[in-house]
């Protein structure tokens, strides 16, 4: 019987021969922590008498939630991360470094690999071929003391893609409609596994946005095959030599497939205060929106500003409309301000905030007023999530927050490119 | 944690309870003073839960229950405000770990029998929920043996203090 993605790591990494609902042993290759979970992680790993970490070198804290500090209780669990950091050898980036899923990608996740953050979108690693998945505080404690976590198998969904995206249409569109179509408990314990003819014409920048937002259907996974974009994207990150080719066999076995034909999507927005509330953006147009948010791992890359710029360029926000742009890390940023897409982004009013999670999360740099809505190109609008329960969030692509921020409403950016 | 028979009040909240409305992220500040954070549990969603809960008591969710972000916290502070069981239709996969891991029981079964306020007693080594209030009898679905064992152990901490490895063998 053949393998899928999810059952052919597993069983490498418990040198098994794992299937689908099997529960296993697994090495884990990365663990990382981030600010606002990672202090109870620490404490938990105290609690339980360890002392030091399996591979300090493949342990991560990433300082990106609140960052910088907004309030001195958060500066103080930042202190407490740093001096663990330094206790026990494991690499710390600093406040402004960026957004953890976006670092992982950069730096760490290859094909074949385990990793466990502490953050519910560690699923994003996905696009690289890498197993991996969000657990909380004590799971994390452990692992990083091991260097092995548990894990049942997953069944797997496989979600064959075809056909190429049409103008103003990109992954984040995609991802909006699949969950609609899932819902956000669809894949509840389930692997997603994307395939395909049109799998190849998807860039890195695409696939991270899609693997982002598995765990909004529920799934524990959402994963790539490795192929040519894969190698070429470790390679311009100067780990082509992480590079190996992992794909399910033929005959594995899904519990479900879907076949989708990229060429069909259109614009979509996702309406307060659920991700799998799903409407084409052209059903939408006209709502009033005081604040829009371009950024978050899943999508605060290079591609997702260029295309904003490309549309804000040589233009101005709405009078009405806050503008923020928080690129998802320095590398980012700095390749965004040499091709001149910052210059554009603060010329047409934006705001641009440090690397990092900035306005996500709701607690800095850009909470909501009471009744007030925002466009976020975010995974998740749930209520209260921007800091604010009497606000609104609406989810898009970046062009459709970059069309929607020049018309002060929700607008479908293919009236305006 | 063996042939616990536990009894208490239903406290029912409804479908899809995120983290974000379980804690949100704007009380980050307050996660190292897990007390405090208490205070602020469900109050976007059930602002009258911390003046209700009283020690004993279990929260009966819907569908999806704890979807969301991955932190802990959303668990904890439930735990600490006195809570003894989640019962719920459907659970988060991280959330469902989370509270295995914290030591409390998480039983699955049809919560659309049982009320607001209904008196409940839960068998946890057999799982099964009695509504005494409605005299109806729930059956709820099995956890797998190694997260009965950690639950048994009173968490994953406790656990892995104790055995200092997954003792599992498939
Ligand atoms: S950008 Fe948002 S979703 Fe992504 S890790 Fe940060 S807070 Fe979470």
């Amino acid at each position: 019987m053949g393998k899928t993605l999810a059952e052919k790591i597993l069983s490498d990494k418990s040198h098994g021969d794992a299937k689908a609902g099997d529960i296993v042993i697994a090495d884990v290759d990365l663990v990382f922590l981030q600010d606002t979970t990672g202090p109870l992680a620490i404490k938990q790993f105290k609690e339980s008498g360890f002392e030091s970490i399996a591979k300090p070198q493949r342990a991560i804290i990433f300082l990106d939630h609140a960052a910088p500090s907004p309030h001195r209780q958060l500066s103080n669990d930042h202190a407490f991360l740093r001096s663990f950091a330094k206790e026990t050898g494991c690499f710390l980036y600093e406040v402004g470094s960026g957004v953890c899923h976006q670092l992982v990608a950069e730096n760490f996740a290859s094909p074949g690999d385990i990793i466990v953050g502490s953050d519910s979108h560690a699923v994003t690693a996905g696009a690289l071929g890498a197993f991996a998945t969000g657990m909380g505080s004590s799971d994390t404690a452990v692992a990083l003391a091991l260097g092995k976590t548990w894990l049942r198998v997953p069944e797997s969904f496989l979600i064959a893609l075809d056909g190429t995206f049409p103008k103003g249409v990109d992954a984040k569109d995609f991802i909006l409609y699949l969950i609609g179509q899932i819902r956000a408990d669809g894949a509840t314990y389930k692997a997603l596994e994307f395939g395909g003819q049109g799998l190849a014409r998807l860039n890195m920048s695409q696939r991270l946005t899609i693997a982002n937002m598995a765990v909004e259907a529920g799934a524990k996974v959402g994963l790539f095959p490795s192929d040519n974009v894969t190698f070429r994207f470790l390679a311009a990150q100067s780990r082509g030599d992480s590079y190996r080719p992992l794909h399910p066999d033929d005959h594995a076995e899904y519990e479900q497939t879907m076949h989708l034909n990229l060429a069909q999507i259109e614009p979509m927005v996702s309406l307060p205060h659920s991700v799998d509330n799903v409407l084409p953006v052209s059903k939408a147009k006209g709502v009033k929106i005081q604040q829009v948010f371009i950024g978050t791992c899943t999508n605060g890359r290079l591609e997702d500003l260029a295309i904003a710029a490309g549309i804000l360029q040589g233009r101005k926000r709405h009078p009405d409309t806050r503008l923020l742009i928080a690129p998802a890390s320095r590398q980012v940023l700095a390749q965004a301000i040499e091709r001149g897409y910052i210059s554009s982004l603060i010329e047409s009013g934006g705001v641009v905030l440090p690397p990092g999670c900035a306005a996500c999360l709701g607690l800095h740099q850009g909470v909501l007023g009471d009744g007030e809505a925002c466009l976020s190109t975010a995974n998740r609008n749930f209520r209260g999530r921007m800091g604010n329960p009497e606000a609104m969030i609406y989810l898009a692509s970046p062009a459709t927050a970059a069309a929607s921020a020049i018309a002060g409403e929700i607008t479908d950016p293919r009236e305006v490119m | 944690m063996a042939n616990a028979v536990l009894r208490g009040r239903a406290i029912k909240v409804g479908d899809n309870i995120s983290t974000d409305l379980i804690i949100p992220g704007r009380f980050a500040h307050l996660r190292s003073n897990l007390p405090e954070l208490a205070k602020h549990v469900l109050e976007d969603t059930l602002p009258t839960f911390t003046s209700r809960v009283s020690h004993g008591d279990f929260l009966v969710a819907g569908e999806n229950f704890g979807l969301g972000s991955s932190r802990e916290h959303a668990f904890v502070v439930i735990k600490t405000s006195g809570v003894s069981a989640i019962l719920a239709k459907s659970v988060a996969r991280i959330f469902f770990r989370n509270a295995i891991n914290q030591g409390l029981p998480i039983l699955l079964c049809d919560t659309d029998r049982i009320s607001d306020g209904d008196e409940l007693e839960i068998n946890t080594t057999d799982g099964h929920v009695t509504n005494l209030t409605s005299g109806i009898r729930l059956s709820c679905s099995k956890i797998p043996p190694l997260m009965s064992a950690i639950l048994e152990e009173g968490g994953l901490i406790p656990y892995i203090k104790k055995h200092k490895e997954f003792l599992f063998q498939n």
